[in-house]
């Protein structure tokens, strides 16, 4: 069984002229655990709002999403918050690091909705991803690619099945982003997590075993490929 | 640790108006628990301080007034009595004690009151307690111009046993109505936290026949302090002196007098309480203010939270717990503001009175009051959390342009 299974999933914003705007719309989809995928998608394609909606940040408008045997789809938002906070890790492109907190309570807030918080799990996290002498530092006080691995520490710290990596490299120069990518797989399998990373990054997609095109998956119109001819 | 987490780090990220918030809160508590309790232990002890006196009896006039000459030596006598008034009163069957004062003198502004040598086995205060001296003193004779000062007078004065003073007319102080007689210091009286602190008390005769009085009204006096045998005896000399008889008034009880007087003074005790609530609403509308303002620039931080999987419920009662918080933090200050209030109000009334107020008295006020702000800022919460309830998480979450 698939730890990320969703079918007929569809979201639709109203546009600035009062339509509806059909953003996300895929028949099938799934992951499987310890899986490791690579969404690619040119920028404005929905890569955000699709893992958001597997996240359950956002509400589909229809179609069925599970998570670890978990349905993230007609259930209240709170059920949702729920599994999000047990099941699910998210990595952003910019960071998403609460600045008034020091890189050891970012990581503990990354478990404390799940459950109980583990301060030794927290800092062997951080000590994991190469910042054990910057724990009580605050995110001001680090460079982009500590940032980002402070994240990377955070988004395991609920001992995660599935990570969700939204662009996590986006912010990054070369070189930090290749190791931080490096480190989010080798944490991913160390943790036994499932990934499921999206960029507008080619050069990342022959990185993974699997590999997909955004575009060949949604078949919301505007962002459909266009038909060989 | 997560709430209390996110509360101390929000309120170090927002330092400065946690502080000017938390000390409006202080002012705020000080000040409603220092007008709650001057007013009541004023109350309390000015109706409490009757010495074990059930009423007075004075000149035709006001019955407050005659309380407030008689037993708090403030004000001035509403006029004479006749001798044959007191030995009338003294021999009633409903009258168990009855002690004349003759008032008309001061020195340097603390009144002289000429009374008989049997003041201190009848005059009480607390607890059936009666007035002492201090070691090395003795009470005044009659016959003799000796005197007996009250602790506080004789601090302020500097009198001590052996020196002598002049006393001058009147109950105000002027340097030119000095008094030709000397007068000897015998003892000081312990302190008895009661206006009979602040008086001079002399033999009766001594105030009487002071130099340049008028000798027609040598034996006259200014009241009568009456202890009854039962209270319906203070009825029944309520009827003889004050609707049968138009000479004389009778003052009882003395208490129900003194109630007459915060009466008539009670709207500033409402106005100062107003002010103290107004202060309270101030403090929690800047709460509420400075939380709110600070909504826009924390939409990002809570998206962040609700992301990592904190319900709407969690942020909700951050932002209403963190205005309860910045009230906590103004307790501490709050109750330094009341104790410096109360000793500045308690320092003022026993100068003035000699009644004396008890700063560090137990009160329920000094736990509802605090509880009331604290609330009343947690409440002011509730208007930015419900912002917070309702922040937008992938909104939120979008790069900032």
């Amino acid at each position: 069984m698939a730890l990320l299974d969703l079918t007929d999933l569809r979201k639709s914003f109203t546009a600035p002229d009062g339509t509806r705007q059909i953003v996300v719309q895929i028949p099938r989809f799934s992951v499987d655990a310890r899986e490791k995928v690579a969404l690619f998608g040119p920028s404005g394609t929905g890569k955000t709002t699709f893992l958001h909606l597997i996240a359950g940040i956002l509400a589909a408008d229809s179609g069925t999403i599970t998570i670890a045997g978990q349905s993230m789809t007609g259930v209240s938002e709170a059920k949702r918050d729920q599994t999000r906070a047990a099941h699910i890790g998210y990595i952003f492109q910019t960071f998403n690091l609460l600045q008034g907190f020091t890189a050891r309570e970012n990581v503990r807030l990354g478990m404390a909705f799940g459950g109980p918080v583990d301060n030794a799990r927290a800092d062997e996290l951080l000590r994991r991803v190469g910042l054990g002498h910057r724990l009580d530092y605050f995110p001001r006080q680090l460079s982009t690619g500590q940032q980002q691995r402070v994240a990377v520490a955070r988004a395991l710290a609920n001992r995660p099945q599935l990570v969700l990596a939204d662009e996590p490299t986006g912010n990054l120069d070369p070189t930090n982003s290749r190791e931080v990518l490096e480190l989010i797989r080798e944490a991913c399998t160390e943790t036994g997590a499932a990934l499921l990373l999206v960029s507008h990054d080619p050069a990342i997609l022959g990185t993974f075993s699997r590999s997909e095109s955004l575009a060949d998956l949604n078949h919301a119109s505007q962002f459909r490929a266009p038909s060989p001819k | 640790m997560t709430l209390p987490l996110l509360i101390r780090r929000s309120l170090r990220q927002h330092a400065l108006s946690t502080t000017v918030t938390a000390l409006t809160v202080s002012l705020a508590v000080g000040l409603l628990m220092s007008v709650w309790m001057v007013k009541k232990q004023s109350h309390d002890t000015f109706t409490g301080q009757a010495g074990g006196w059930d009423a007075v009896l004075g000149a035709r006039g006001s019955k407050l007034q005659l309380v407030l000459n008689a037993i708090f030596h403030l004000e001035a006598s509403p006029g004479n009595v006749a001798w044959d008034d007191y030995l009338t009163i003294q021999s009633n069957r409903a009258v168990a004690v009855a002690l004349p004062l003759a008032i008309g003198d001061n020195y340097r502004g603390f009144r002289l009151v000429g009374t008989l040598t049997n003041l201190p086995m009848v005059a009480e205060f607390g607890r059936a307690r009666h007035l002492e001296l201090e070691a090395g003193g003795r009470w005044f004779e009659d016959g003799y111009r000796e005197a007996v000062v009250g602790s506080f007078a004789a601090r302020r004065l500097g009198l001590k046993p052996g020196d002598e003073f002049h006393p001058y007319h009147g109950l105000n102080f002027d340097p030119k109505n000095e008094h030709q007689d000397t007068y000897v210091v015998v003892g000081i009286a312990r302190p008895s936290n009661t206006p009979m602190d602040r008086v001079i008390w002399i033999p009766l005769a001594g105030l009487q026949n002071m130099s340049g009085h008028d000798p027609s009204t040598v034996s006259d006096i200014s009241a009568v302090l009456i202890k009854l045998r039962s209270p319906i005896a203070g009825q029944q000399l309520d009827v003889l002196y004050n609707r049968q008889g138009n000479r004389l008034t009778f003052a009882w009880p003395i208490a129900r007098e003194v109630a007459y007087l915060f009466d008539r003074f009670g709207w500033v005790d409402r106005v100062l309480t107003l002010i103290a609530w107004l202060v309270a609403v101030v403090a929690a509308g800047s709460i509420l203010a400075s939380i709110y303002n600070s909504m826009s620039a924390r939409r990002r931080e809570l998206a962040i939270l609700r992301a990592l999987g904190a319900r709407r419920s969690t942020v909700f009662s951050a932002i209403v717990a963190e205005a309860g918080a910045v009230a906590i933090l103004g307790l501490l200050p709050g109750y330094a503001f009341y104790f410096v209030i109360i000793g500045t109000a308690a320092a003022i009334i026993r100068a003035q009175t000699g009644v004396v107020l008890d700063p560090i008295a137990w009160d329920p006020v000094l736990l509802w009051a605090p509880s009331a702000l604290v609330t009343l800022s947690a409440l002011a919460g509730v208007i930015p959390a419900v912002k917070a309830y309702q922040v937008d998480v992938s909104g939120g979450l979008a790069p900032e342009s």
